[in-house]
């Protein structure tokens, strides 16, 4: 086998559009380029001139999957700038939102995009025409999550309720309890699935990654904590830009996020789980042992058992939000505008999303910067992709081709997220 | 039963967009199995494996255009369908990346990417019915579940679907809402916005941003005239038109006689 190139051109079931491609000369991949041919949109260049309020409504547009996580790196990031806080139940309203996030687009993934390509299926509906049950289990944990969204953010899609300084409404306490016996199923839901995706079949393939999440030292962290690695780096997210950068790579066109050492890094559900451990409630540590885990999971095939851990922490997280509750007095604290730089980095489901603005007097955006965690992850797909097909070469080209488009499904790329993301150059050789 | 090729064949599309449009089919947790088996899903990247081939008889189209790649296939995707219904204010409007269209791309390009040379795109974003003949739009940022089902049951059905084109304001008064600009002083675009939100941000009392673009015949000069003794600057107001659906004629019109 002299030459073989391999590429799946639109690359199904990850959310935006991205292709992939591997070309492999004399029996040694030479390369491994996930392409991006997102349209780019330019939030950063646009957010200038733009109101400090008006951020989390603007960057939430950069990804309709998880929303609120560019609403929550932005008020956090804009607070830092006004020197405003927010603690108390304002503070767990915007991380019950978030669990709502997360418990949406983790059983989006687990069940609508990724569980199709360990059972052999096209997708979640061709699934259901055989297993019709565990598609109305996803369907259903998924509606919980969206029912948190809807009741707190107003939307599933661009919740509308989120502000600087806090919400426009919070919820009674007779509202929020309604959801809890829909999270009580859910949770419920949650253990079946991770007792599910825990019996599919996995590759035997682990990485040394370099996991990067933010971390608390109380918490599961979500929406504050420091950056931490297991390497060592321990940072608040002021020092972010010191300590990573991203390139504007010619071969592939696309703004990849490295260590400043020029190593790849990986954030997400493995990073987060690894770093925090044991910080996840005594249920969701438990149905991990169940399932197999330990306190790392280094197999990124396995991601997707790790996705559904979160997801029972994310049912019980927001189920002791909901019961220790109590109304706040405001719905917001006062936030005015200022000079000043705030930082914010918060936990998407797809992992780290950082956040940076500088403001004039006028509490006007004056610069912008932007990191979503799939161009973080850019580099650890490739390196993953190149790997496998290294050792998977006798596979005949179909299996190896379904094989790497669920290499990359594994890190859940959530590809219109990533503005920095650009149409690849295509190597056709 | 019909046999499965018999049902119409559906194709969802994305241009220029944030995805959130096309999620909200997947987001009808209790209607999508029901969906899927009155209507042949096939051609949807973000939820299934399938490839591009033949004429579909219903496609949703989701995005702006902003490159000349797109420009050519929105006209392939025009060709292979017999039904195209626009979802959202990116593929009626041009979505917030038409903001582009009031400033220079090339100044863009070279704030978010160190080799601004590598970028292929339009100098604007614009909606999908700006390149080719559409058949029905349906508005919002994002959409609502609601009325792309009933896009959908209409299509089925073969009727023109209903999504009235009156003020936010009547869905406030259905609802009894108490308005948030009369008795709060909150400066709020209902009055000249789209309705099919349901009143969404005055139910949580906040002022509407006009996510669904103007409505059937807006008067957005009196409205501003309104805002004004709320506290907008100039700036402000500018600004106010200038966001999901800045490009859609009556609020990009308006703005232009607003700023700093």
């Amino acid at each position: 086998m002299a030459r073989k190139t391999i590429k799946v051109n639109y690359l199904s079931r990850v959310e935006g559009e991205g292709s992939l491609k591997v070309v492999v000369r004399d029996g040694i991949v030479r390369s491994a380029e996930l392409g991006i041919f997102e349209p780019p949109r330019f939030f950063e260049a646009f957010l200038r001139g733009r109101s400090f309020a008006e951020a989390p409504d603007i960057t939430s547009r950069i990804c309709g999957i998880c929303p609120v996580a560019y609403q929550m790196s932005a008020v956090h990031a804009m607070e830092n700038a006004l020197g405003v806080s927010i603690d108390g139940p304002r503070r767990d309203l915007r991380r019950l939102l978030y669990c709502g996030e997360w418990i949406e687009s983790h059983a989006l993934h687990i069940y609508m995009l990724h569980a199709p390509d360990f059972l052999g299926f096209n997708g979640a509906i061709d699934m259901a025409r055989e297993h019709g049950d565990i598609v109305r289990r996803g369907l259903g944990l998924k509606k919980a999550g969206n029912e948190i969204m809807s009741l707190l953010g107003g939307r599933e899609i661009h919740p509308i309720n989120v502000r600087v300084g806090g919400f426009y409404k919070v919820p009674r306490r007779r509202e929020l309890a309604t959801l809890a016996e829909s999270l009580k199923a859910a949770r419920d839901a949650a253990i079946e699935t991770v007792r599910w995706v825990a019996g599919f079949e996995f590759p035997d393939r682990e990485r040394d990654y370099v996991f990067v999440a933010l971390s608390h030292p109380d918490e599961y962290a979500l929406n504050e904590g420091r950056i931490v690695s297991n390497r060592g780096l321990d940072i608040p997210a002021s020092q972010y830009e010191e300590h990573f950068e991203e390139s504007h790579v010619a071969r592939s066109t696309a703004l990849q996020a490295r260590l400043k050492d020029g190593r790849s890094y990986l954030v997400g559900p493995l990073a987060r789980y690894a770093l925090n451990f044991d910080r996840l409630s005594p249920l969701a540590r438990e149905m991990a042992r169940d399932a197999g885990l330990g306190p790392v999971c280094r197999n990124p095939f396995r991601s997707i058992v790790v996705r559904a851990v979160e997801v029972v922490y994310a049912c019980d997280e927001a189920l002791r939000i909901i019961e220790g509750y109590e109304e706040p007095a405001h719905a917001a604290v006062p936030a005015e505008g200022r000079a000043g730089t705030g930082y914010g980095a918060t936990e998407a489901p797809r992992g780290l999303l950082y956040h940076r603005y500088r403001l004039d007097a006028d509490g006007s955006i004056a610069e912008a910067r932007i990191v979503p965690p799939t161009s973080q992850n850019q580099a650890s797909i490739e390196e993953d992709l190149a790997g496998f097909v290294q050792d998977s070469l006798d596979l005949p080209d179909e299996a190896l081709q379904h094989r790497c488009e669920q290499t990359v499904r594994n890190y859940d790329p959530c590809i219109s997220c990533a503005t920095h993301f650009l149409r690849l150059e295509m190597d056709r050789a | 039963m019909p046999t499965r090729s018999k049902k119409p064949r559906l194709a969802v599309w994305k241009f220029a967009s944030c995805d959130g449009c096309q999620l909200t089919l997947l987001d009808c947790e209790d209607e999508l199995l029901a969906v899927a088996g009155a209507i042949d899903i096939a051609y949807f990247p973000e939820a299934t494996r399938g490839k591009i081939e033949g004429r579909y008889d219903l496609s949703l189209v989701e995005g702006s255009i902003t490159t000349p790649h797109d420009a050519e296939r929105i006209r392939e995707v025009r060709r292979r369908s017999a039904t195209l219904v626009t979802i959202g204010a990116c593929a009626t409007a041009g979505g917030i990346q038409a903001l582009r269209n009031f400033a220079d791309v090339k100044e863009y390009a070279s704030v978010v990417y160190a080799r601004p040379d590598y970028i292929d795109t339009l100098a604007t974003s614009t909606a999908i019915a700006d390149h080719v003949a559409v058949d029905f739009e349906l508005r919002g940022c994002p959409i609502s579940k609601k009325q792309l089902l009933e896009v959908i049951a209409a299509y089925l059905a073969g009727r023109r679907p209903q999504a009235p084109a009156h003020s936010v304001c009547v869905e406030c008064k259905h609802k009894g809402n108490v308005c948030v600009m009369v008795a709060h002083k909150t400066p709020c675009l209902g009055p000249v916005t789209h309705a099919g939100c349901n009143a969404l941000c005055p139910s949580y009392g906040r002022g509407c941003y006009g996510c669904y673009g103007p409505m059937e015949s807006p008067n957005a000069v009196s409205l501003s005239q309104w805002l004004k003794p709320l506290g907008l600057d100039e700036r402000d107001l500018q600004r106010l038109y200038r966001t999901f659906n800045a490009n859609a004629p009556a609020f990009r019109k308006e703005s232009e006689r607003h700023g700093p």
